[in-house]
């Protein structure tokens, strides 16, 4: 099994959702901040990419780019980061995340293969739909699941066409909308979650705008996993040199809500 | 219907021209785009939609253009020319539509199919302003609120614009992220649009973008090369040796060359700002100095660093001042149809004064790199030689810059 079939796999056993976190590369000490991420109890690493463009995310992640960039952070820094992550946590799985430009750079085929090479276990590129998976297929060949997303506008019709290959998980992006800013209602997201659950046996992640640990639970109840970023950002940004214990101690809140037990509802 | 071998039947379903252009947008946007792609077919063969759009092009926006022979400015080469060489030129008046520049033409299409897709409110992106007083102004003519997406910087520089934009009612949003020049406003307008796709149609100003964009922009500003081709034959009984354009996103070139693609003797060349020099790095030539790419929705050539990180563009030309290309412009680099020339800051300024000077037109600066052009192939080519320079827009908007870097006060 995968690494990321086994998160999954594992926190079903334990009735809880996975958490998956999310962190943009060279933004702080990212190795540390990864090292957070994990002892406060995240059970999937999503690294973001940074990029100059990044058109899909909301001002706090915008800024987290802008910063690892100006630091001089280079795709070889990201892989290099890591590569160390999974000599130091061999067990959690970890997503690259981006935009295509730097993705596909210099060839899909070259960078899954370095993906790949640094242990890197699924990517999620959000400027690359179904309509142009042909950018993908190098991906699959390297063993790194393409994880597609699904929104509030995939309706019935399209939901056939992204779920056409994807692997690793589902990520449902709950709001129409950019990152970090708001959060859907939950019963909408509780009938998306099951739209998506009749559909496909790949766990759904949910994410977008969530940010209490309350709402990591109440979310928690309904799907596989839950996506939090733009709040981790918010901690790396507000605590400089001290991102790392700050990030830990809410990481260690979001866990804590998840872990309590799941209803069964159906 | 095009020949099979045709150059004029891209791009293919899936909206590629060659490996160039695609639809790569974020999840979110995709049922929109697909939606906006069956739109547009329809009204295409929509007679009714047809007949709009040409009513409003001939009394709305001043249409057909002008062809003009430009006697002076092909005496001033032939001067210069060696015996029997200096080509005829000839100006496609562009600047003469209503706001000033080729923009409205795309402007008068978008918002046709905005309405007809129920669709309440307008965005745009603008860099110097004219896709943002040309969207306005079709908002305006509409009744649709409409909000524009402006780079901090360039709000700060283009203020004549920025009142005229408001004057018609649109709101213009400063855009504080990135460089905030006109890349940003495009990541902003996008942003706006993920938010908001129920209710808003995105116009966007060049043939660049995700697909069915680089083609509707290109057909509804095709109308430029239909009556150039038209007006040519009535005048000199055949048709152009070669065309010229300025190149930016590529919206007033592709317009000119698509409707003579086709022909093998038309020679076509594309216009790029080389700003301080190719060599310098501050440029925005995206095919002489950059690589393919993928930005905001299509694969093209874009300015970047060897990771994929864009970088900024230079010209002296706002309207210029991209790191990316139109896709079908980076496939007809590639198959060589069109030919794609670097021109400078300095080169295009001083075409703008001996435009001023010989023809009495106030070109504007992304229109006087198409003519700086000029100072190289009209020497060389034959006096019964014809070539066709887009004049795509006016240079009132640029005189505050002409003077700075004039070194004159105003």
């Amino acid at each position: 099994m995968t690494r990321l079939a086994t998160a999954f796999t594992n926190a079903r056993a334990q009735s809880r959702a996975a958490l998956v976190t999310f962190v943009t590369a060279g933004d702080g000490d990212t190795a540390a901040i990864l090292d957070a991420l994990v002892e406060g109890g995240a059970d999937v690493i999503e690294l973001g990419m940074p990029f100059t463009d990044p058109m899909a995310d909301g001002p706090a992640i915008q800024a987290a780019n802008l910063r690892s960039l100006a630091s001089g952070t280079r795709t070889s820094d990201v892989l290099a980061i890591a590569a160390a992550f999974r000599h130091r946590h061999p067990e959690t799985p970890l997503v690259l995340m981006g935009y295509a430009n730097t993705m596909t750079r210099p060839t899909p085929a070259a960078f899954a293969k370095s993906a790949a090479d640094a242990g890197v276990d699924g990517a999620i590129i959000v400027d690359i739909p179904p309509e142009e998976a042909q950018e993908l297929v190098p991906f699959g060949e390297h063993g790194i699941a393409v994880i597609r997303l699904a929104t509030p506008t995939t309706d019935a019709a399209r939901l056939p066409a992204v779920l056409e290959g994807a692997s690793g998980f589902l990520y449902y992006v709950s709001v129409a909308g950019i990152t970090g800013l708001q959060q859907a209602a939950q019963d909408s997201i509780e009938s998306a979650v099951a739209r998506l659950k009749a559909a496909t046996d790949l766990p759904v992640a949910v994410g977008f705008g969530v940010r209490t640990p309350e709402q990591a639970a109440a979310i928690g109840r309904v799907a596989d996993g839950v996506v939090v970023g733009s709040a981790i950002i918010d901690q790396i940004a507000q605590h400089g040199e001290d991102a790392p214990a700050a990030v830990r101690a809410y990481i260690e809140s979001l866990s804590a809500a998840l872990a309590a037990p799941k209803e069964h509802a159906a | 219907m095009n020949a099979p071998n045709s150059l004029r039947n891209l791009p293919d379903e899936h909206g590629h021209f060659g490996q160039f252009g695609g639809r790569y947008v974020a999840e979110t946007l995709m049922p929109l785009i697909l939606d906006l792609e069956r739109e547009y077919r329809a009204a295409k063969v929509d007679p009714a939609f047809k007949t709009q759009f040409d009513g409003l092009m001939k009394h709305y926006v001043g249409r057909p253009s002008p062809l003009y022979f430009a006697e002076r400015l092909t005496q001033h080469y032939r001067e210069g020319a060696a015996a029997g060489r200096g080509a005829k030129i000839y100006f496609k008046r562009e600047e003469l539509n209503h706001t000033g520049a080729h923009k409205i033409n795309n402007c008068i299409g978008q918002i046709l199919l905005a309405i007809r897709m129920g669709k309440t409110r307008i965005i745009a992106e603008t860099g110097a302003g004219q896709h943002g007083v040309a969207t306005a102004t079709v908002a305006a003519r509409f009744g649709l609120p409409c909000t524009i997406f402006m780079g901090a910087k360039d709000i700060e520089r283009q203020q004549p614009n920025v009142f005229r934009m408001k004057l018609l009612g649109a709101e213009v949003r400063p855009v504080t992220s990135g460089s905030q020049s006109l890349k940003d406003a495009m990541n902003e307008a996008l942003r706006d649009w993920v938010a908001t796709v129920h209710d808003t149609f995105y116009i966007i100003g060049t043939a660049a973008g995700p697909h069915p964009y680089p083609e509707l922009v290109r057909d509804f500003q095709s109308v430029i090369g239909t009556e150039s081709r038209a007006q040519m034959l009535e005048a000199e009984g055949r048709l152009p040796d070669l065309l010229l354009a300025a190149v930016g996103g590529g919206s007033n070139a592709i317009g000119l060359f698509h409707p003579f693609l086709d022909d093998p003797d038309v020679a076509m060349i594309g216009v790029e700002a080389a700003g301080r020099g190719i060599d310098s790095g501050e440029h925005a030539a995206s095919l002489t100095g950059g690589a393919p790419g993928i930005l905001h929705g299509n694969k093209t050539y874009l300015l970047q660093d060897e990771d994929g990180q864009i970088t900024e563009a230079h010209s002296i030309s706002a309207g210029l001042d991209y790191p990316g290309i139109g896709p079908e412009h980076s496939w007809l680099h590639e198959s060589g149809r069109v030919e794609y020339v670097p021109i400078t800051d300095q080169q295009a300024l001083d075409a703008f004064q001996l435009c001023c000077k010989l023809e009495g037109i106030i070109p504007a600066l992304e229109s006087s790199h198409a003519l700086a052009a000029l100072e190289t192939k009209a020497r060389e080519m034959n006096a019964d030689q014809i070539i066709l320079v887009n004049v795509s827009g006016r240079g009132d908007k640029d005189i505050y810059t002409v003077a700075q870097a004039m070194g004159a006060e105003i």
